[in-house]
């Protein structure tokens, strides 16, 4: 091939090369800063006063002053749409009751609507759900209930050809010269008075418990499950895994019985994570009976089985990549196997081993499948150390899953979902970190 | 592989009585003290890998406190009889022996045999340079350690005995709590031996010492190789033939896994009994 042709082919492969670098990067960016944003949302957020009462209440943070005054200063512009609710209800009274029937459906929601975001109107009874005990916490959420008073979606049919078209309407319209048409306006004028939102850093999201299936409150229940779960999988595959390394590469001799071994390892690498769910659940559970039901540690267990193969390959790699001349030094010094395992081989592997666990320990925290049937429920309170044997936990994998599909209010508490996944990332891009970290300490100390 | 009349010739001189040998010792060369007595024997002594015979039925005495050189081209077998002293072939599963090999009389492949031991007495020196990566002390240490010394202070003086011994003591007194993987490779290859005369072992086993190294290093583990003659058995294996002249009282030629011609050094470099040690030793192959 002449020199040119391959010139421009070199060049053209390293222009390849960096596109496709380039569209991962720009594909992982369009994936990330969602995630990102709307991570940070669960944090950083504007509350509203509902929020703060929330706060004071359940987890007795905030100063009882400072909510008293500000509820003084919402009272007299909330006590104006309670009178005019009031007003209607009563002229409601005096209708034909087929216009009062005509108005009652309308009403309602305007009701409801006004409930949710300002709580229980005065004169109805308690509820019993926390979530409708307090009014909308988030301002942004209660802007979209606003629109929702203000306008009725209604939907176009009218070209059966086409998907039918969303359009609004002015819920006003529903009411001219009724006693209830003032309220709209009011509502859309007053209504930060009414819920003062306030540029809130909620640390707690991360650190409280859920109140009432995660409408109110953190994801502590979550990451601490995750924790336990990741650590619990770690307790029982590092050691064995480290082990079975040291009983590959130093002990096994070379035959049918370690070449199935060895399959078994890599095959064992590639089973889906849901077929280990099911298998701790048959197995752990049902089988050898650990615990009477879905518990900590029967995922544990069940997310050790799943991560096992890949500590013991880099378990493998990590000693088989120490130099034979530290070994060969070593028995040469009239040192047992053993002793050269223990004190020359593995603290030379130990950077691998270690990258290999934490990387191991990131799959686990992340992992959903295995987890289904052994330890997560989607709402659950935060567990003790001691309750790790009997009790299922949440977790943020299946927590995100589960609240992003089947939670009956999914749409109400995306800023939730999103907080998980950015924390569920976060704590696998910390534990990596870390590893990394970990590594270059070890390597460094290794080396002098 | 049958051996000829002229190799079972040979091999017999290795054999002899020691009053015979110790005649050929070059004058300019000492007699040592207390030496001379067969410290390890091989008789009939035969390596495998596999079907492969490595080294094949050698007879020979190895001569306590002397310094034995052991050349031969690549692939002779040479570096392989070294290793069957202190049993490190046992690493490599497909190796085995037969014949025997004595140490003071005892069988190296005994039954009985506790390799352990047998490694703290018979001590190796590799091609390179391979000290742990742990600090100087901590290499020195190790041994020792090994062997159940605890206390600091024997440590202490046992590591600076054995870097004394070895002539590195003054290089490094200063920072034996560094990593021994900053030192140079001569100076890491003195610290192999030091970690090896820490452990006390009565031969001393060197497996190409300074093919690793430059010429300036190579001096200095040739000085401390006389320095040590005398007081340990020492066994090098040598793609140096000057070396070998230099630092040994003896001389084992191996080719093709056969101990060829087995004599003191001057007798073996200057009037070889074998064609084929002249042709190598002349230079006509390698």
């Amino acid at each position: 091939m002449n020199l040119g042709t391959r010139k421009i082919l070199d060049r053209s492969f390293t222009a390849v090369g960096i596109t496709s670098i380039l569209l991962m990067a720009a594909a992982l960016l369009v994936v990330v800063v969602p995630i990102f944003s709307g991570g940070i949302g669960a944090i950083f957020f504007k509350g509203t006063i509902e929020h703060r009462k929330i706060q004071y209440n359940e987890f007795e943070k905030g100063s009882r002053k400072v909510i008293d005054r500000q509820i003084a200063e919402v009272t007299p512009y909330r006590q104006e749409v309670y009178r005019i609710l009031d007003a209607f209800e009563a002229d409601m009274e005096t209708m034909e009751p087929a216009e009062k029937r005509d108005y009652l459906s309308k009403y309602k929601k305007v009701r409801d609507i006004v409930a949710h975001l300002l709580g229980p109107i005065p004169g109805d009874p308690e509820p019993i759900l926390l979530r409708y005990q307090y009014g909308t916490t988030r301002w942004e959420k209660a802007e979209e209930s606003l629109h929702d008073l203000m306008f009725v979606t209604k939907w176009d049919y009218s070209n059966p050809e086409e998907m039918a078209k969303q359009y609004f309407v002015p819920r006003a319209d529903e009411f001219a010269g009724t006693a209830l048409a003032a309220l709209f306006p009011y509502m859309e004028k007053n209504l930060d008075k009414m819920l003062l939102p306030e540029q809130t850093f909620y640390w707690g999201f991360l650190t409280e418990r859920s109140l009432d299936a995660h409408i109110f409150g953190g994801i502590w229940a979550e990451i601490q499950g995750t924790f336990f779960l990741a650590v619990g999988a770690m307790l029982f595959a590092f050691p064995l895994g480290v082990i079975a390394a040291i009983y590959f590469t130093e002990y096994a001799r070379e035959n049918f019985f370690t070449s199935v071994l060895r399959s078994a390892n890599s095959t064992l690498a590639g089973v889906p994570s849901i077929v280990f769910g099911l298998f701790g659940l048959a197995f752990f559970i049902n089988t050898i009976k650990v615990s009477d039901s879905k518990s900590v540690l029967a995922g544990s267990l069940t997310l050790a089985i799943m991560i096992l193969p890949t500590i013991i390959r880099a378990a493998e790699e990590a000693i088989l990549s120490v130099p034979r001349a530290y070994k060969e030094a070593s028995m040469g010094l009239g040192s047992t196997k053993w002793r050269t395992i223990l004190t020359v081989i593995l603290p030379a592997a130990l950077p691998g081993i270690i990258t290999g666990g934490i990387i191991s320990l990131g799959r686990a925290a992340g992992e959903t499948a295995p987890i289904i049937f052994t330890a997560a429920v989607s709402v659950g309170a935060t567990i003790g150390v001691a309750d790790v044997f009997t009790q299922p936990t949440p977790a943020l994998s299946w927590n995100i899953y589960n609240l992003a599909s089947e939670h009956e209010a999914a749409n109400e508490i995306r800023h939730v979902q999103y907080g998980m996944v950015l924390s569920l990332i976060s704590i696998v891009l910390l534990l990596n970190l870390s590893a990394i970290l970990l590594r270059a300490h070890v390597s460094k100390k290794l080396k002098g | 592989m049958q051996m000829t009349a002229e190799e079972k010739d040979t091999n017999r001189v290795a054999t002899e009585s020691n009053a015979t040998r110790e005649i050929f010792l070059p004058p300019e060369r000492e007699r040592v003290k207390d030496g001379g007595t067969p410290h390890v024997s091989a008789k009939n002594f035969s390596v495998f890998y596999g079907n492969f015979e490595a080294v094949k039925k050698v007879n020979a005495d190895i001569l306590s406190r002397y310094v034995t050189a052991i050349i031969g081209p690549s692939g002779c077998g040479k570096s392989t009889f070294l290793r069957a002293i202190n049993r490190m072939n046992d690493l490599i599963p497909s190796c085995y022996t037969s014949g025997s090999l004595l140490f003071d009389g005892e069988d190296i492949y005994g039954r009985y045999t506790d390799e352990v031991q047998l490694r703290k007495k018979i001590g190796m020196v590799f091609q390179k340079p391979n000290p742990f990566p742990k600090s100087i002390f901590d290499n020195i240490a190790y041994g020792p350690r090994l062997h159940g010394v605890k206390d600091k202070k024997a440590l202490e003086e046992i590591v600076e005995k054995s870097l004394q011994k070895a002539a590195l003591w003054d290089e490094v007194k200063d920072r034996l709590d560094r990593n021994a993987l900053g030192l140079s490779g001569g100076q890491q290859q003195r610290l192999c031996v030091a970690r090896t005369l820490a452990v006390e072992p009565e031969i001393l086993l060197l497996d190409e010492p300074t093919s690793a190294l430059d010429p300036k290093a190579t001096a200095k583990i040739e000085d401390l190789i006389e320095e040590l003659r005398g007081s340990y058995t020492i066994l090098i294996v040598t793609h140096n033939m000057q070396q070998a002249s230099r630092v040994s009282d003896y001389t084992m030629f191996y080719y093709e896994g056969d101990l060829v011609e087995y004599a003191p050094t001057k007798q073996l470099f200057t009037n070889p009994r074998d064609q084929v040690t002249e042709d190598y030793i002349t230079g006509r192959f390698s």
